[in-house]
């Protein structure tokens, strides 16, 4: 294991994100904030209670998913999107070090980054509306979990992507279509049931039930469900990344 | 060094093949040794098949066939051994724009698996005049300076291999000699240099031994000094006192060129150990007998450029000989 270059990417895209502190980290707080006061304050007043929490309380895990999963993929996406476009990417491929650790390091740092600004958000939700953490542990395992897993997707898109069009494209037309439609903003037991059934088919809904779950106790599917999923996702993304350097995807001709 | 004995080569390549997904061959089977602690230069006009060459070594290609070995360590079984060994200095300018020249020079020096070294990069920022840019942003530096930035990059781990792909291509004369100077020093050192170039002047400033390629094809190697015996020869040019209209016929059998309207005769002869050692005092004397009184002379060796010229094209019109 070359730790010493894993400890170098991983530094390096650590302070990628303190040179551009602001932009990282207080775009998604404000724009985090503006969902409290509009859904939570202005629009939940008249919202009753879902699932026994009041409605801004009970949008603060969906609000951190929908965080998680955009910024999971985006850092990871431009993280090796731009050494690939820059041509800086050649210094990476021609070190001594293995496929795995250079996927770590990127992955790592990706989900690091997405992990923090949850962090971040959730304690700005703290100052909007009273929360309740019942099962913190999980909570840590459901953000790990689900920001290693966007972050290989992310990464994923940034060796596919050989443009910056396509660079939007996934993140714009799949990615935030399934975060809106995953249960973020409300529970899938209040769809009809024909629409509850097909929301069985988003991904993103195993992955807010089971956060929400490790909140405040109740979920919409099975807590071992979403883990099942949510360990089926990690282990799906990982073998497409594995077949990308096996073949040379798009990195080496 | 160069005494010890059956000295393994550091770099071993054996029928190295490269077909792009496109179909494109650019390497067609090359065989060649590097020797330990030499400077190579790998000559070819543009798409020879130098870069790819390099790349493979360095593994951002993928071999179609054939097997390279570095230091004794396969290129792809054991990559970590043969890569840690190499430091390549790429023909594009490519750096981080934000990044600072002390934090990139650096974290290549960590990507390559050694510990940090602050002394040792201290070292090699000044060596390459970097040291007063070492906080400047790469945004911020010149072409020439970027180049600088990419050497040290490459030797920031202590490589004992460096690969200078296209080196002093865009560079100004003071760079191109500082980097010689750079790369001479490396050598002396023990490092070895492979560089490719389609500056003949900088293999024939530098290299000890010299490759063509072309078309994919290793078309000779040889060391320097018995490639410039072997196909210079020399040229005396004599700047005549009188215009000539033409050669005189007793000067006929040493083959006279008239060049500048007939103002200037010049004489092509094989250089030391030709067995025409007395033919230039021959000719001038000939020339004294038939009247022809000159200003001046000269006597040049013919440079790599030319000899290159005439191998690439020569082999070009052979193959469309065959073909035809």
């Amino acid at each position: 294991m070359n730790w010493q270059a894993v400890r170098a990417i991983y530094h390096f895209e650590m302070a990628r994100t303190r040179r551009t502190l602001l932009q990282s980290v207080l775009a998604p707080v404000i724009s985090t904030s503006l969902y409290f006061v509009v859904f939570g304050s202005a629009i939940g007043g008249y919202i009753p209670e879902v699932e026994g929490v009041s409605y801004g309380a009970f949008i603060v895990p969906g609000l951190i998913m929908l965080n998680l999963l955009t910024q999971s993929v985006s850092n990871a996406t431009f993280a090796i999107f731009f050494p690939k476009f820059s041509r800086t990417i050649y210094e990476v491929l021609s070190a001594p070090i293995s496929h795995f650790e250079i996927v770590a390091s990127y992955v790592g740092a990706a989900a690091t980054k997405a992990i923090m600004l949850s962090l971040i958000i959730l304690a700005t939700a703290a100052l909007f509306v009273p929360l309740r953490i019942e099962h913190p542990l999980w909570m840590l395992f459901f953000l790990v979990l689900t920001a290693l897993t966007f972050s290989l997707l992310g990464f994923i898109l940034g060796i596919w992507a050989d443009n910056f069009e396509k660079l939007q494209l996934v993140p714009l037309l799949v990615i935030t279509p399934l975060t809106f439609l995953g249960g973020s903003f409300y529970s899938i037991d209040m769809l009809p049931p024909a629409w509850r059934t097909v929301s069985l088919f988003n991904p993103v809904v195993y992955l807010v039930s089971g956060f929400r779950w490790s909140f405040y106790g109740s979920a919409d599917v099975a807590v071992g469900i979403s883990i099942g999923m949510a360990l089926l996702f990690l282990a799906v993304f990982i073998a497409i990344v594995m077949w990308m350097f096996r073949t040379g995807y798009r990195l080496k001709p | 060094m160069s005494d010890r004995p059956a000295m393994q080569p550091i770099i071993s390549i054996a029928g190295l093949s490269k077909i792009y997904a496109g179909g494109f061959a650019a390497l067609k089977g090359v065989d060649l040794d590097i020797r330990r602690g030499e400077i190579f230069a790998l000559l070819g006009p543009n798409g020879a098949g130098k870069t790819t060459l390099i790349s493979i070594v360095c593994g951002l290609v993928n071999p179609t066939a054939g097997r390279v070995t570095v230091g004794g360590h396969d290129i792809i079984r054991d990559y970590r051994a043969a890569r840690a060994m190499i430091g390549l200095v790429p023909q594009e300018l490519t750096t981080d724009a934000f990044e600072s020249v002390w934090n990139t020079v650096s974290f290549s020096r960590g990507l390559f698996g050694k510990p940090s070294n602050p002394a040792y990069i201290e070292e090699v920022l000044k060596a390459l005049s970097l040291w007063g840019k070492k906080n400047a942003r790469l945004v911020s530096l010149s072409g020439g300076m970027k180049r600088r930035v990419l050497i040290a990059k490459a030797l920031s781990h202590e490589p004992q291999i460096l690969f200078l792909d296209e080196p002093t291509a865009g560079v100004d004369v003071e760079l191109r000699h500082d980097m010689w100077q750079l790369v001479r020093r490396l050598r002396d050192t023990g490092v070895t240099v492979i560089l490719t170039t389609h500056y003949i002047e900088e293999a024939e400033e530098m290299a000890d031994r010299v490759g063509v390629i072309s078309k994919g094809e290793l078309i000779l190697v040889e060391d320097k000094e018995a490639l410039m015996r072997k196909f210079g020869g020399k040229r005396l040019t004599l700047q005549l006192a009188a215009p000539l209209a033409q050669i005189p016929p007793a000067l006929a059998r040493y083959g006279l060129v008239l060049g500048k309207g007939g103002s200037e005769l010049v004489y092509h002869y094989e250089g030391e150990g030709g067995g025409q050692d007395t033919a230039i005092a021959d000719l001038l004397q000939d020339l004294g007998r038939a009247g022809i009184g000159f200003a001046d002379l000269h006597t040049e060796q013919r440079s790599l450029e030319e000899i290159f010229v005439g191998l690439v094209s020569e082999r070009e019109q052979n193959q469309t000989g065959e073909q035809g």
